[in-house]
């Protein structure tokens, strides 16, 4: 067999766009620059009527501003259900609660982030997704430090009011997981080509959920490759957020 | 209709220690850093901030006059993270009522119509609840049932916000894509002041822009300071974009020893020649 004429960036992109599939007309907010060329190829391929911002307060299609976003209508939106975002993760636990705030005790922390965000109105309001560009125990953790992204655990135990939660997938370096088992404990559904479930495993820090098959995750079209190379990220940008 | 002109050091000294103050824009965008340079001169402590947050709440936590930060984040937008900020909650010099971002425009959308909260499911099932006892849930009062955020409040003693134009009795006109939360700032405060670019005759306003531009009308506004690179060098487009070698240097400042005092007396002689 040749060697392949993608490389790992390509397929986590193509990975991340699989998350706004069947989505419709709704905003898709990815955060970070993979998730926004995944975004990019989803729109230009087979999500074509997802709605993305330019990161300032303009809608735009295709080059061409559509329509007016500021953060009011984003907040707006985010409550209405109508979007799906791609967020990252400092930490993430089993049943996918995420932290972006802070690493140690949140009255004198270890290591401030962010901050939380709009983490906990997105995850109980619309779905969400996440991508961790270096997969290890560092991030898959038992327990995060705060919860920001409400997870399946804590969501379960709120009841009706949780009833517009639901995390899609978490996309790696590694790997492709969602929560599709029995507790929404989180799953393996596919491995990178030349990473194996052990490989993902040894590099989470909880157990996982591993079915008996585990398939390789879809490596990207020629079609794909060319929108990637010479039209939505001819810089490789994408490629920056691999391997740090 | 009142002349409202002023001074920033003049506004900024009808305020007090211990005040709860809210600051608009957005991280790294349109802040009142002419009024926030004047928060830094003045003898003010103890305050309270609430703010989408950015080098504001960076620089007053530096120049240590914050006791406690209401946020959802604090960035710096081209740098992800606010250096200063950071350092703060890092020696545990600031208490931190870190909420969602959307909880925060809830809490002075409430404060500013009155209420003493707005319900919201942004908050259920996280840490945001957890870590702010002030808080608390409602029940639906209706055949739902559904338990949702009460999101409290968040009454201002005094709000400062930057825009493009004004006219000396306070109308003041936002050219840039998005007003973030200014509106919502003033009409939380008990005491609002606007900085602006550029100080026009009222009839040259709508010249400048469409009615929408004119967001807040001056029953929303007690002080007006023309402020020209007001916002500097967070961004204030379309008047100018954000200087990013100047944010580099602050941001650079952190990681030295006496760093900031360096930045400070820079960043602060610097309103001096501007102006304002």
């Amino acid at each position: 067999m040749s060697s392949p004429d993608y490389a790992l960036h390509e397929v986590c992109v193509v990975a991340c766009a699989e998350a706004w599939r069947g989505d419709g007309e709704i905003l898709a907010s990815p955060i970070g620059v993979l998730p926004a060329v995944a975004a990019r190829l989803a729109k230009a391929t087979f999500a074509p009527d997802l709605l993305m911002t330019d990161g300032i307060a303009s809608l735009v299609s295709n080059g061409v501003v559509e329509g007016w976003m500021p953060y009011r209508t984003v907040f707006d939106t985010v409550w209405s259900g109508r979007r799906h975002v791609m967020m990252g993760a400092s930490q993430i636990d089993r049943f996918g609660n995420q932290n972006i705030s802070c690493i140690g005790d949140h009255a004198r922390p270890k290591a401030q982030l962010v901050g939380m965000r709009g983490a906990p109105g997105n995850t109980i309001n619309h779905p969400t997704s996440y991508w961790i560009p270096a997969h290890s125990t560092r991030v898959f953790v038992p327990k995060v430090d705060v919860v920001c992204g409400v997870g399946y655990d804590r969501a379960a135990a709120l009841g009706p009011s949780a009833r517009f939660h639901g995390l899609r997938r978490v996309v790696t370096n590694l790997a492709v997981l969602d929560f599709e088992s029995p507790d929404h404990a989180m799953r393996l559904v596919s491995c990178h080509p030349g990473v194996s479930p052990a490989d993902v495993v040894k590099a989470t820090g909880f157990p996982l959920v591993v079915p008996e098959h585990v398939e390789t995750t879809r490596t990207p079209t020629t079609e794909e490759l060319r929108l990637l190379r010479e039209v939505i990220d001819p810089q490789g940008t994408a490629a920056r957020e691999l391997g740090r | 209709m009142a002349d409202k002109r002023t001074t920033a050091d003049a506004a900024v000294a009808q305020l007090a220690d211990g005040m709860t103050i809210g600051i608009g824009g957005w991280g790294s965008r349109r802040k009142p850093m002419a009024l926030v340079r004047a928060l830094l001169r003045s003898p003010l402590k103890d305050l309270t901030v609430v703010s989408f947050a950015g080098p504001d709440l960076g620089m007053l936590c530096a120049a240590g006059k914050v006791r406690r930060a209401v946020f959802g984040f604090a960035s710096l937008d081209s740098i992800p993270l606010e250096p200063y900020f950071r350092a703060a909650r890092q020696a545990g010099a600031i208490e931190a009522s870190e909420i969602d971002e959307g909880m925060l425009q809830w809490g002075l959308y409430a404060a500013a119509l009155r209420l003493p909260f707005l319900p919201t499911r942004a908050g259920l099932g996280s840490d945001a609840l957890a870590l702010n006892p002030w808080l608390r849930t409602v029940r639906s009062p209706y055949d739902d049932r559904e338990e949702l955020v009460a999101m409290r409040a968040l009454e201002l003693d005094a709000a400062i916000v930057h825009v493009h134009r004004a006219d000396v009795s306070g109308n003041a006109q936002i050219l840039g894509p998005d007003a973030y939360f200014d509106d919502l700032f003033c009409m939380a405060a008990k005491r609002r002041i606007v900085s602006c670019e550029r100080i026009v005759r009222t009839e040259e306003l709508l010249a400048r822009g469409p009615l929408q531009t004119l967001r807040i009308h001056r029953g929303m506004v007690d002080a007006v300071v023309e402020a020209p690179r007001g916002a500097g060098f967070t961004s204030c487009e379309p008047d100018y974009p954000r200087d990013e070698a100047a944010q580099k240097a602050y941001a650079a400042s952190a990681q030295e020893p006496g760093g900031w005092d360096a930045f400070r007396a820079t960043y602060l002689t610097e309103t001096v020649t501007g102006g304002a």
